[in-house]
């Protein structure tokens, strides 16, 4: 297509521009958590110390995505005037004087902050970035450019690849299309995973004219931010999946249904919509191939519900989001009573790859029923927090031990939650599960949409439980009795058992209502939120009983089953638990043994947290 | 505060959408951007301009967390209670801000100087705990410094 030609040596023009060897530049990684961790003042000492030496002109200064390595954020790349490129971790404004006169003037990379070498030639000691143990085993489809590219560029997008696959698509036929799509064997990434190409091969079939696409970004699962992520780095990625699925489905509409809590991500969208237009990749006749599609942006208004595809469809609507029964099926009868595809961000970020590098490609990464890579949101007690892409099929051993690089303060690994409110509790004993579909099925969790919150010894289940229960009964629309009562009743068990008012009766109930809720309810938000209590019930038993049978909390969280006691034989009298204590609650000199006064202790744990020593025991 | 009339027009936001029912939640939300909280008249307004009842108006905005219906107070904390932020403590520090305020998630501080709210995540998880003071986020707090952080707020620093 020579349009697409033209574009395409136009994006070349301007990524030589922007990635030349001979240019210098620095890279501030500046998507959500970037930010958080203070990337808009770091690019702003940047910018001065670069006026301040003369540099302004020679070097350029760009916003990026996510790299992934959120534990070492504010995140700098820069390659000097002689080519070398460093990536920096950490940086602070204060930092930003030292690291422009080592690495820009004096061309010797400053050494305290930098993590890793981009560029090939001498290392300076530096290990390169493919080499860190947190990058080694990924591998990066949909994150592709995440981090690379300049996300408000779609010169960048183009000359990396981007919309190629569109094009080979446009080139063959709609039924080709998804006869790849079913060949590639991606399965959807919000969580249920059903066969991405099945799905367009039912709204294909499906009567009608109008037909509807939709991007889920309505990320609502708490500890996930693979989406956000992928939206704010390389929004134009998904947009294209969502073009290669209206010309498959024969669709000429299309919605990105994002949630309001990511400002930055639909400012990216917008800014990525605005410049396809420009470029002809969207609206009327796409460069002239006679395929037409627009999109638009719906913005969420705070409701988990709405992640559930007859929900959101209510929502885009401009009704309240209350799921319906199915069938009919959305892909039968959707949005406005059309025929409507709907698929996450990661899922339609893969499209793009698949299209442009071939299923046969993708079907070598993964495992035989779940093929390619999925994205995960690793946090909580570990001590590489981060976004990363792995390989379907590796254990989770690799991913918390060798990317997350264990947990802090030498504590124990008790379990890792996955799949969020939907999902459960998997424990240290089955650490070396290979991750894919079935297999977290098989142990009581799932895939999810990516979430994945690691606790260690210090983390009580039951609480645990209790947590993601106030979130579904608080998140439950109400429509249907086994949710709404469900939720409910589960959360005041849980509740009267994580305040030691619970029996052993309670626990033969929660096992039955969440039976009850699993079976009867409508939609997946009801028959899944009791999994993160069926789950812990199945390998932390124990811990549910220790908490109604002796009224204690083994992990010290449960407040009124636990007392916080200072060792004085290890306690140095340092007094940061005085400090840390929010009730003025402990007493003792300088240097010597401190006391906890227990009339005023309110059990909340900061000296705990804050003791060097272990010396504050719980009991 | 000096009590000033609140301004509610909304009919710069009603002008902007074609009065189709599909516009409804982008009304509402470009409505409380414009006025910070949706309003009995602003109810009334979208419901006449959609051709829609304002019970049916009303049940939609409720339905919604995002949107609420009183003013907020001069300084907006959010804690945030995502699951990263809970298992590192972030429940001792929205009770913190309890304490320290004396206002409930949802409340206001009867000088209107302080709103509170519980957010479910904001997606920054590798910062956890979270708390977000207007538009300022706050990453790996604890207890104590979510306290100082308050009263710095309250000296006007």
């Amino acid at each position: 297509m020579k349009a697409f030609e033209k574009l395409q040596e136009a994006a070349a023009v301007e990524w030589q521009r922007f990635s030349c060897e001979n240019q210098a530049r620095i890279l501030v990684g500046s998507a959500t958590c970037g930010r958080a961790a203070g990337a808009l003042s770091v690019l702003e000492a940047f910018s001065t110390e670069l006026e301040k030496h003369g540099l302004h002109e020679k070097v350029m200064l760009s916003e990026v995505g996510c790299l992934g390595l959120c534990h070492a954020e504010v995140l700098v790349e820069i390659k000097g005037l002689d080519g070398r490129s460093v990536l920096y971790q950490k940086v602070d404004a204060r930092s930003v004087p030292r690291i422009v006169k080592s690495h820009l003037i004096d061309g010797e990379p400053s050494s305290r902050k930098a993590l890793a070498i981009m560029s090939d030639g001498p290392h300076n000691g530096l290990p390169t970035f493919a080499e860190l143990p947190f990058v080694r085993h990924q591998v990066k489809i949909v994150l592709r450019n995440c981090g690379i590219i300049d996300p408000t560029n779609i010169d960048h997008y183009i000359a990396r690849g981007g919309y190629s696959g569109l094009i080979r698509s446009l080139s063959i036929e709609p039924d080709e299309v998804i006869e790849e799509m079913v060949s590639s064997g991606l399965r959807g990434r919000g969580g249920a995973g059903f066969p991405t190409g099945r799905k367009w091969g039912l709204a294909s079939e499906a009567a009608g004219e109008d037909k509807y696409v939709i991007c889920n970004a309505d990320e609502g699962d708490p500890g996930a931010f693979m989406d956000r992520s992928v939206l704010e780095s390389d929004p134009q990625s998904v947009l294209e999946g969502m073009l290669v699925a209206g010309y498959a489905i024969g669709s000429r509409f299309g919605y990105v249904y994002c949630r309001d809590e990511y400002p930055l991500a639909i400012e990216r969208l917008q800014t990525a919509i605005a410049q396809m237009r420009e470029k002809g990749l969207l609206g009327e006749d796409i460069l002239g191939s006679g395929f037409s599609f627009d999109i638009k942006i719906k913005r969420g208004a705070g409701a988990f519900v709405c992640g559930e595809e007859t929900a959101l469809m209510a929502s885009v609507e401009g009704r309240r989001g209350m799921p319906m029964p199915k069938p009919p099926f959305p892909a039968v009868s959707g949005l406005f009573h059309k025929p409507t595809c709907i698929n996450n961000v990661e899922t339609l970020a893969s499209v793009s790859a698949i299209m442009e590098r071939g299923p046969d490609w993708y079907s070598t990464y993964g495992t035989e029923q779940s093929r390619g890579t999925k994205t995960f949101a690793l946090t909580g007690k570990i001590n590489n927090a981060g976004l990363i892409e792995v390989p379907m099929g590796i254990s989770l051993r690799t991913i918390i031990e060798d990317i997350g690089g264990g947990i802090p303060d030498d504590r124990q690994f008790k379990a890792v939650q996955t799949g969020g409110p939907s999902g459960g509790c998997i424990p240290a004993e089955l650490l070396d599960l290979p991750v894919d579909y079935e297999h977290l099925r098989e142990a009581g969790s799932i895939m999810g949409s990516g979430g994945m919150v690691v606790m260690d010894e210090q983390s009580c289940m039951v609480d645990v439980s209790r947590y993601f229960v106030t979130f579904t009964e608080n998140e439950s629309c109400g429509k249907c009795v086994p949710c709404r009562m469900g939720t409910q009743h589960v959360l005041n068990i849980l509740t009267e058992i994580t305040e030691g008012r619970g029996n052993a009766a309670q626990i033969e109930q929660l096992n039955k209502i969440g039976d009850t809720m699993r079976r009867a309810s409508l939609c997946g938000l009801g028959q899944t939120a009791p999994n993160p209590v069926l789950s812990t019930l199945r390998f932390f038993g124990d811990e549910y009983r220790a908490h109604v049978e002796e009224k204690k909390c083994p992990a010290g969280v449960c407040r009124s089953m636990v007392t916080f006691t200072i060792n004085a034989e290890t306690c140095t009298g340092c007094r940061a638990c005085s400090m840390s204590c929010p009730v003025e609650g402990i007493s003792g000199e300088k240097k010597t043994p401190h006391k906890i006064d227990q009339l005023v202790c309110i059990q909340c744990g900061s000296c705990r947290d804050v003791c060097h020593f272990d010396a504050v025991l719980v009991d | 505060m000096a009590a000033t009339a609140i301004q509610d027009d909304i009919s710069s936001v009603l002008e902007q959408y074609e009065p189709r029912r599909e516009n409804l939640i982008p009304i509402i939300q470009d409505a409380q951007d414009c006025i910070g909280f949706i309003s009995q008249k602003a109810i009334e307004e979208i419901a006449e301009y959609l051709d829609l009842s304002e019970n049916d108006v009303f049940g939609v905005a409720t339905f919604y967390s995002q949107f609420r219906f009183a003013p907020l107070g001069e300084h907006h904390v959010r804690v945030c209670r995502g699951t990263a932020c809970h298992v590192r403590g972030s429940g001792q520090i929205q009770e913190a801000v309890m304490r320290k305020l004396g206002i409930a998630p949802g409340e206001t501080s009867e000088d209107q100087m302080y709103s509170l709210e519980r957010v479910a995540c904001f997606g920054s998880c590798a910062l956890a705990p979270l708390v977000v003071v207007d538009d300022d986020v706050h990453g790996r707090m604890n207890v104590r410094k979510t306290e100082k952080l308050i009263e710095k707020i309250d000296e006007g620093i």
